[in-house]
C-alpha cells in the first residue's frame, strides 16, 4: 500500500455515495472544519453528488484565511525592512493586506523567502547573522510543533538573529464559537484529521456532549471523507452524538504526546482574532514569556499596527458557514483569486477560491461521475 | 495548510542532537525531522508528513483493515444491486 492512490477509487466512492443517500431519511448539515478536506470536497464534487443527503458546511480551517489583517501587516511591515530576511511558507504569500501583499514586497526589493519546514527559517538565520531572519509562524495545531521546534532549536543552537511572528490558532474553541451563534445551522462535524494526530480527540468528547453533535474524525482522501460522512450520518440517524474515528491509520486517542510536550513548552493559550469573525477567547497561541527574545512583535515592536477590514468582503459569513462563496456580492466580479478582496480567495484551501477554481458557482448543480 | 503527505523512511540520522531521516513520496526523497515519531518508527515505516515534520507512523494494520472495510462495502453493494436486477427481472417485488 501506498496510503494515497488507494482512498481515491472511484468505484468504491460511488459505492459510499449510494450508501450515504440510501441511509438519510432527511437532508442534514454537515460542517467540515478542515481547509484540506473543503479543497477535496469541492474539487471532487462532492457537495454536489450528495446534495440531497447531506448539506455540506465549509468551516474556518484555512490558517491562510483567518490570519488577522493586522497582522498581515505586521509581516508586510517587516519584509519591507532592509536589515530583514522574512521567511514564510508559501501560502501566505498572496494574502492582501491593507496596503499590498508579501509578493509586492518581494518585488519591490524586500528579502522574502518561501520555506518548506520551520526549521530551514532556523538554517537561513545561521547563514546570515548579519540579518534578522523572521519567521511567520502560521496554522493550527498540525503546524504547532514544528513551528515550536524552530524556537526551541534557535535557542538550543544560540541564533539570536531568529524571531517568530506568531498568528497561531486553535480549532476546538472555534468549534464552540460556531455552535454558540444562534444562526447556527451544523448539526456534525468532520474534526480536521492532522489536527487530531497531534492532538487527539479527547478535548472534543465534552463538546459532542453539550452540544449533542457527532464529531467524526477524518482523513483528506475522498474515501476518507465519504466514510467520515457515512459515520456521522448514521450517528444522527441513530440519535447519536459521539466522538469516533475515520482516520485510524494517523490518529491515537491521546494524539502526540512529545509533539504536544513541546508546543505548550514554548507556547501558551491566548486570546487571538481570527480574519472575517473577531476575537475568540483562548483560540490562540503566543510564544511563552522565557521565550520573549523569539517573539517578533516585541522585537521589532509592532503593537502599534492595527487595521480595519474591507466592509465588501464577507469572509466571517462564509468562514461560519453562513453565506455559500457564490452568495458574496464580490464573489468573481471585486473578488477572484488573480485580485482577492478577502483571504479565502488566495488560499487553494479557501472555499471561495475552491468554488471559483472549480467552477462551482451555483447550488444543485449535480454532476455525478 | 494542514496537508500530511504519506512516505517511506529509507534512512535515519542525526542533526546535531535532532532526529532526522530521508523519506520517499512515491520518487521524491526529502529530509524530514523525525523528532516526534522517533520512538516508534525505523527505517521502511511509513510516517505522515507535514512541513517537513513526521506527525505520526502510519499504522499499517488499520490502514488495511479501513481500506478492506470500505471494499466489502462496495462489493455489498455490487451484490445488493445485483440482487436488485435479479429481482426486477424475475417481476419479484423487493
Amino acid at each position: 500500500m501506498k496510503y494515497l492512490s488507494e482512498y481515491r477509487d472511484p468505484d468504491m466512492a460511488r459505492a459510499l455515495v449510494d450508501r450515504i443517500r440510501r441511509s438519510a431519511t432527511r437532508r442534514w448539515t454537515l460542517m467540515e472544519v478542515c481547509g484540506g478536506q473543503t479543497h477535496t470536497i469541492v474539487k471532487q464534487g462532492i457537495h454536489e453528488v450528495l446534495g440531497e443527503a447531506v448539506e455540506m458546511i465549509h468551516g474556518p480551517g484555512c490558517p491562510v484565511c483567518v490570519t488577522p489583517l493586522e497582522q498581515i501587516d505586521r509581516a508586510l511591515h517587516l519584509a519591507a525592512r532592509p536589515d530583514v530576511i522574512f521567511t514564510s511558507f508559501g501560502d501566505m504569500l498572496r494574502v492582501p493586506g491593507s496596503e499590498c501583499d508579501l509578493l509586492a514586497i518581494k518585488a519591490r526589493g524586500g528579502n522574502v523567502r518561501v520555506v518548506y519546514s520551520p526549521l530551514d527559517a532556523v538554517e537561513i538565520a545561521r547563514k546570515n547573522p548579519d540579518k534578522e531572519v523572521v519567521f511567520f509562524a502560521v496554522g493550527f495545531e498540525t503546524t504547532a510543533p514544528a513551528n515550536a521546534m524552530a524556537v526551541w532549536r534557535a535557542r538550543e543552537l544560540g541564533v539570536e538573529n531568529f524571531s517568530v511572528l506568531v498568528s497561531h490558532v486553535t480549532v476546538p474553541p472555534a468549534m464552540v464559537a460556531i455552535l454558540e451563534d444562534p444562526e447556527n445551522r451544523v448539526q456534525g462535524f468532520l474534526a480536521a484529521g492532522h489536527v487530531c494526530t497531534i492532538m487527539g480527540w479527547e478535548e472534543y468528547e465534552p463538546l459532542a456532549e453539550r452540544y449533542r453533535v457527532p464529531i467524526v474524525v477524518t482523513g483528506f482522501e475522498p474515501l476518507d471523507i465519504l466514510e467520515g460522512i457515512w459515520m456521522a450520518i448514521r450517528q444522527l440517524e441513530d440519535g447519536r452524538h459521539e466522538v469516533e474515528n475515520q482516520y485510524v491509520r494517523s490518529v491515537r486517542r491521546e494524539g502526540n504526546r512529545s509533539a504536544q510536550k513541546l508546543v505548550t513548552t514554548v507556547f501558551e493559550l491566548v486570546d487571538r482574532g481570527w480574519r472575517g469573525i473577531g476575537t475568540i477567547p483562548g483560540s490562540g497561541l503566543g510564544l511563552r514569556s522565557e521565550f520573549a527574545p523569539y517573539d517578533a512583535e516585541r522585537k521589532f515592536g509592532l503593537e502599534g499596527i492595527r487595521a480595519e477590514e474591507s466592509r465588501d468582503c464577507h469572509a466571517g459569513e462564509v468562514l461560519k458557514g453562513q453565506l455559500k462563496p457564490y452568495e458574496c456580492p464580490a464573489f468573481g466580479g471585486l473578488c477572484t483569486p488573480e485580485r482577492p478582496l478577502g483571504a479565502p480567495m488566495v488560499s487553494s484551501e479557501g472555499a471561495c477560491a475552491a468554488y471559483y477554481n472549480f467552477g462551482r458557482m451555483k447550488a444543485g448543480t449535480v454532476t455525478a461521475s | 495548510m494542514c496537508l500530511g503527505i504519506p512516505g517511506r523512511i529509507i534512512e535515519m540520522a542525526d542533526d546535531a542532537g535532532l532526529p532526522v531521516g530521508t523519506v520517499d513520496f512515491g520518487g521524491v526523497r526529502r529530509e524530514v525531522c523525525l523528532s516526534y515519531v522517533a520512538d516508534e518508527v525505523g527505517v521502511g515505516d511509513y510516517v505522515v508528513v507535514h512541513v517537513g515534520f513526521a506527525i505520526s507512523k502510519v499504522d499499517e494494520e488499520e490502514a488495511k483493515r479501513t481500506f478492506e472495510v470500505l471494499r466489502e462495502m462496495s462489493q455489498l453493494d455490487e451484490l445488493e444491486w445485483m440482487a436488485d436486477l435479479a429481482d426486477a427481472a424475475e417481476g419479484v417485488s423487493p
